[in-house]
């Protein structure tokens, strides 16, 4: 199930809406690498959805251009273009109509797949987002949980092998620990399959979490765009700083201590050394200073290995 | 006996008549009222308002202008079925959840699949009670028709008035009561038959 992810171009997009004088999307340019997960943030209304929206076309630019790998998405009919983009709302929207398995084989259904292909895919499928085939397939949507409603919405998303998957605050709706898992079964997919992501929240935690790279927004323009550590590092004007809370975040740091949020010695290559009772405040001046990994010693002896990628899975962890 | 039947033949040949040609108008009719929000409103005050208009009153309406017999009575019988007709069509496709279309959209829908894949199976309950509503209606109110000559069971009725005879005429209201039910019964079956996979 390797598919891959896609290039996509968001050039100079321009969204106003019937009746409002202010532009939804006001001039947004943005390029995502394939296999890239973005994650537009921002508070709501600050045209993360609809710019979200405008690349399989359910809202239509005023002006601008999306290219997916170079083409235009107005160069093939928009339920053409749907098919091959997946697509997660926070509502989940399945049909109540239909059991799981008809749920999870819709697009393959509507791109003409035989029957035996999509019911190996659908078990494939549900298997992959942790759901026993055997007991679901046949189950309709309301006999389910929140968070098992919306495992359904991500496996009926990726059925045909997508390179671009939207997801639209996709666990804004259901509790705590169950965002957790979700985000990193997400994450899990996104490793495995390569898909290039665009996730929209207005979540820090969750946007520090999972992004490669996040996109913060505000009144439909693009405030900053970094990597989450150079947001938390250096936030390029106040606002996107009180977004991130980027001073409450590192204070947070000063309260783990690194042995908490280390992995185990993996032989990976490292740079320096911190004492395993030292704060995760340390170890982020070290990160900041350009090491990459670093070895964390009790008493000088090595007892494992922190890179940043651990210190945000640590703050993440802090608030869930 | 052969008398009977020829009456419930009538009758039943009368209504399903009205009811077709009612299908025929005020499923589109709901269709284009679900679909256009400003008309809405006063589209649903006009039916409301149809709806309480007695079925004898149209009949004595429409005999100056299409006479007496079969057509007349059709006509009043169809214009009593159109409203609670249009108004499940029109109540069921509202109520289809936007989240769900807007998913179904998103997957690669096209506007006539939706309709048909989604908008129609989740609608169905509701278009279907409103046509037993007017099934039911219409199997009643056909007893009127004799009075303007459409035949049907009614005619035990106008001549048990006539003759001033209670038996005939209390025959006649049994028989069209039992048929009225027996409509409700056969179509709520139906109803169950067709939701049985939801």
């Amino acid at each position: 199930m390797t598919s891959g992810g896609a290039a996509v171009d968001i050039s100079d997009v321009v969204v106003s809406y019937p009746g409002s004088d202010r532009r939804a999307v006001d001039g947004v340019s943005l390029e995502a690498a394939a296999g890239e997960l973005v994650v537009l943030l921002g508070p709501s209304g600050c045209g993360k959805s609809t710019l979200l929206r405008t690349i399989n076309r359910l809202v239509v630019p005023d002006s601008g251009t999306i290219r997916i790998d170079g083409e235009d998405v107005r160069s093939s009919p928009p339920e053409a273009l749907r098919r091959g983009i997946g697509y997660v709302i926070q509502a989940v929207g399945l049909f109540p109509h239909m059991s799981v398995g008809r749920n999870v084989g819709m697009v393959p259904e509507l791109l003409g797949w035989e029957r035996a292909r999509i019911d190996a895919r659908v078990d494939d499928l549900l298997a992959l987002v942790q759901l026993d085939p055997a007991r679901y397939r046949g189950r309709l949507p309301r006999e389910l949980s929140g968070g098992e409603q919306q495992r359904v919405g991500v496996a009926r998303a990726i059925a045909a092998e997508p390179r671009v998957l939207l997801m639209d605050e996709p666990f804004g709706a259901v509790d705590a620990i169950v965002r957790l898992a979700l985000q990193d079964e997400t994450l899990r997919i996104h490793r495995a399959l390569g898909t290039t992501i665009f996730f929209v929240t207005h979540d820090v935690d969750e946007a520090l979490r999972m992004a490669d790279r996040i996109v913060v927004m505000n009144a439909g323009r693009i405030v900053q765009a970094d990597t989450p550590l150079r947001l938390l590092s250096h936030p390029a004007t106040p606002y996107v700083e009180r977004l991130m809370d980027a001073g409450d975040a590192v204070r947070r740091l000063r309260l783990i201590a690194v042995r908490d949020a280390m992995r185990a010695p993996d032989g990976a290559a490292t740079q320096a050394s911190i004492d395993g009772d030292g704060t995760l405040r340390d170890a982020l001046s070290a990160f900041l200073d350009g090491v990459e990994r670093l070895a964390v010693t009790d008493a000088g002896a090595p007892i494992g290995s922190l890179g940043f990628d651990d210190v945000r899975h640590a703050i993440a962890r802090t608030v869930a | 006996m052969i008398d009977l039947l020829v009456h419930v033949r009538d009758h039943v040949t009368l209504s399903l008549a009205a009811l077709a040609v009612a299908l025929a108008i005020g499923v589109p009719a709901g269709v284009a009222i679900a679909s256009a929000p400003r008309l809405r409103d006063v589209s649903l005050a006009a039916i409301y308002v149809a709806r309480v208009v007695p079925s004898l009153a149209v009949l004595a309406i429409m005999l100056p202008l299409v006479g007496i017999g079969f057509a007349p009575s059709l006509a009043a019988l169809t214009l009593l079925a159109i409203p609670p007709i249009a108004l499940g069509t029109e109540l069921g496709l509202a109520g289809v959840p936007e989240a769900v279309r807007e998913a179904a959209r998103g997957l690669g829908m096209s506007e006539r699949e939706v309709r048909r894949r989604i908008d129609w199976p989740l609608a169905m309950p509701v278009v279907f009670g409103g046509v037993r509503t007017a099934a039911v209606e219409v199997v009643a109110s056909a007893t009127l028709a004799a009075f303007i000559g459409g035949g049907g069971l009614g005619e035990y009725i106008v001549n048990g008035i006539e003759a001033n005879d209670r038996t005939e005429t209390l025959e006649g209201a049994v028989a069209v009561g039992i048929l009225a039910l027996a409509t409700q019964a056969l179509l709520t079956l139906a109803e169950r038959r067709l939701s049985a996979f939801r």
